[in-house]
């Protein structure tokens, strides 16, 4: 992630250094750039300077600054953070426990329906979010018609869904991991003396581990973040954080959400930048 | 120890689809005898050891070992040691722990364990490098942290595929002794895969010479040096001069591009044949009608220890000659254009029929009552 920047400007060795092409070359991949870190930064510092207004409404220019928005976090949207981390964290444990092994099986072995499963398990990033919460909604909807239950609505729902959508992010993950993974230290394992499960517990997972890390992270945020779906899927009792921000936004206007934006921004980049110091997300997502 | 097995490879056979990647190859292998699977690449040699290892299932036949059949063995079963060409360390235990691996799937204690490992780890001389992790390694030691892995669980068989062909040139004579000397050492049975026919022939007992899947000819690197059972194989052990033709009464072989040879022994008649000669057999001589063939040198290739010529014989048709170029037999250096003559001893000549089989010189006896 962090390397990002350094492969962005390769030298061109057509051009002798200095040449009016090569440093109108290097200005143009310039500006670019700063386009496209103002284009992120920007809505992210007008955020923070809203979240720290003292106004009940967002005027300009404030009255004066203060912190108290952020103090008013937790009494404002507690259930719905709660919420939203177990929702996150049943959503890691579940895409971990699909997308590992499909992972493991789509790159290790050669089957019949193989492309038909691949396909499959990637889906999800194709459609629309608006439209599968819709058609779980409605399919969920039935299923209580059907069969008595009571699953719309309920966290049970909200959890199926997360699994999902984050799925096909732990299984691209956990191939990519393998891809570079040779095939001959599963073989040297078992000529060993491992039998099929201890080579993937003792060879394969560690290999993997990068891509676990970056796919239950990914899995993660993927959830937190998700509001299309939880849209359709939350109930009175169960409504996570941005569905709660949003139908606070119904009725207020002030610097409140902003400070939720920020809090949640600044607690996902630093959960980034801790796990990138244990694995290199540049080398994993590519 | 369970070091020297003894191998039955018989009529193996294996078919990827209708492709057939191994065919009926049969072997006997006996203990602690180190074979060497030999050819070019793609010639299923690497597919035979996959075999033997039980990564691959036979479509047919079967391998024995000590008499008793592993085909039916999953490979984790079968007390094999193997090193793989890219060493297939792995890459999250240190060295030590890549050693002791075998061992803690057999259930070893952890003080019988560390002993093994410290007694692999001197043999190979890493003893100094424990804790590292393989990629903090040299692709040498590497190579021989997957030795002392292979080694270290006394394997009934040692597999080594390609094992040396990653290393530099230098690394690699001092890689194939050590490993020579350690299979030596403990009497184990190995079957080492390589296309590379001069690391063969230092290292092998006895030699299999692999073509599209199939057998070639099994030997001590000696008897398929002197006496390649076809083509093939002349050319590719000996690197030699393969000259396809007509044989036109007993000692003449005329080429199809009208070059005419003089062999040196007596074959039956048989329409077409093919000679080959090795280029170190063949001598350069100043023409003086007697010789077996005569040609243009159109190149001289001087490389410090050895003189090369290449001579034209005919428009199609050319024979190289290779022969020192230092010391008393010194051979002398022929400009291009020079026209020579060549010659070459009869059991340095190898005929071969149109189906590849060699043809006997039918009238040594004759020869020999002259000298």
């Amino acid at each position: 992630m962090t390397s990002g920047l350094a492969q962005t400007a390769p030298p061109s060795p057509e051009h002798a250094p200095g040449s009016g092409v090569a440093w109108l070359e290097r200005a143009g991949v310039g500006l670019l750039l700063w386009i496209g870190i103002a284009l992120i930064g920007v809505p992210l510092l007008l955020t923070l300077y809203l979240s720290v207004f003292d106004e009940k409404l967002i005027l300009f220019p404030p009255h004066g600054y203060t912190l108290t928005w952020y103090a008013a976090i937790l009494p404002n949207f507690a259930q719905p953070i709660l919420t939203s981390l177990e929702l996150g964290a049943a959503a890691v444990i579940g895409s971990l426990l699909l997308g590992i092994p499909a992972g493991i099986g789509l790159s290790r072995h050669r089957f019949r329906g193989r492309g038909a499963v691949s396909t499959l398990l990637l889906a999800p990033l194709t459609v629309p979010g608006i439209a599968l919460g819709l058609a779980i909604y409605v399919m969920l909807v039935s299923i209580d018609e059907q069969f008595g239950s009571m699953i719309t609505g309920s966290m049970i729902g909200l959890v199926l869904a997360h699994v999902m959508i984050a799925t096909p992010w732990v299984v691209r993950l956990c191939l990519a991991s393998l891809t570079n993974h040779e095939r001959s230290a599963e073989e040297a394992a078992a000529s060993l003396g491992a039998g099929p499960l201890t080579v993937i517990w003792r060879v394969t997972l560690p290999a993997m581990r990068p891509g676990i890390i970056a796919g239950a992270l990914f899995a993660f945020v993927i959830s937190f973040e998700n509001l299309e779906l939880a849209l359709f899927l939350t109930s009175p009792g169960v409504t996570t954080l941005p569905v709660a921000v949003l139908q606070y936004l119904e009725y207020h206007i002030d610097p409140l959400v902003s400070a939720v934006a920020v809090a949640q921004t600044v607690g996902i980049a630093a959960l980034l930048l801790v796990l990138d110091r244990f694995v290199r997300l540049g080398q994993v997502v590519r | 120890m369970n070091g020297s097995a003894s191998l039955t490879l018989q009529d193996l056979t294996k078919h990827f689809g209708a492709h057939a990647a191994v065919c009926d190859v049969a072997l006997e292998v006996e203990p602690g005898e180190l074979i060497v699977l030999l050819g070019p690449s793609g010639c299923s040699k690497t597919t035979t050891l996959r075999l033997i290892a039980g990564f691959v299932a036979p479509t047919g036949g079967d391998i024995r070992l000590d008499g008793r059949s592993i085909v039916a063995q999953p490979p984790h079963r079968r007390e094999m040691g193997i090193v793989f060409q890219s060493y297939a360390l792995f890459p999250h235990l240190t060295v030590a722990r890549n050693v002791a691996f075998g061992l803690e799937m057999r259930r070893m204690t952890a003080a019988a364990t560390e002993a093994r490992v410290a007694e692999m780890l001197r043999m190979v001389k890493l003893e100094t490098l424990a804790a590292r992790l393989p990629r903090e390694l040299s692709g040498g030691q590497q190579q021989r942290v997957a030795l002392a892995r292979a080694l270290a669980i006394h394997p009934r068989l040692l597999l080594l595929d390609e094992p040396l062909s990653n290393l530099d040139a230098a690394l690699r004579q001092d890689m194939a002794r050590e490993i020579r000397i350690l299979q030596r050492a403990g009497g184990i049975t190995t079957i080492m895969v390589t296309h590379d026919q001069t690391e063969a022939m230092a290292l092998a007992d006895r030699l299999v010479v692999m073509h599209e899947g199939r057998v070639q000819q099994i030997g001590t690197p000696e008897a398929i040096h002197a006496r390649p059972a076809n083509p093939f194989v002349a050319r590719f052990i000996g690197g030699s001069n393969i000259l396809a033709g007509r044989l036109g009464g007993s000692r003449r072989l005329v080429l199809a591009d009208g070059a005419v040879l003089t062999l040196a022994g007596r074959y039956a008649d048989s329409n077409e044949a093919t000679l080959a000669v090795r280029p170190d057999s063949v001598h350069l001589l100043a023409p003086d009608g007697n010789a077996r063939a005569e040609g243009e040198v159109e190149l001289c290739t001087w490389l410090g220890s050895v003189v090369e010529h290449v001579v034209r014989l005919g428009p199609d048709t050319t024979i190289l000659t290779r022969g020192p170029a230092l010391g008393r037999d010194a051979v002398r250096r022929h400009p291009p254009g020079t026209h020579v003559a060549l010659a070459w001893e009869q059991d340095e000549e190898r005929l071969f029929d149109a189906d590849g089989n060699a043809l006997a010189a039918s009238v040594t006896m004759e020869e020999t009552s002259h000298a």
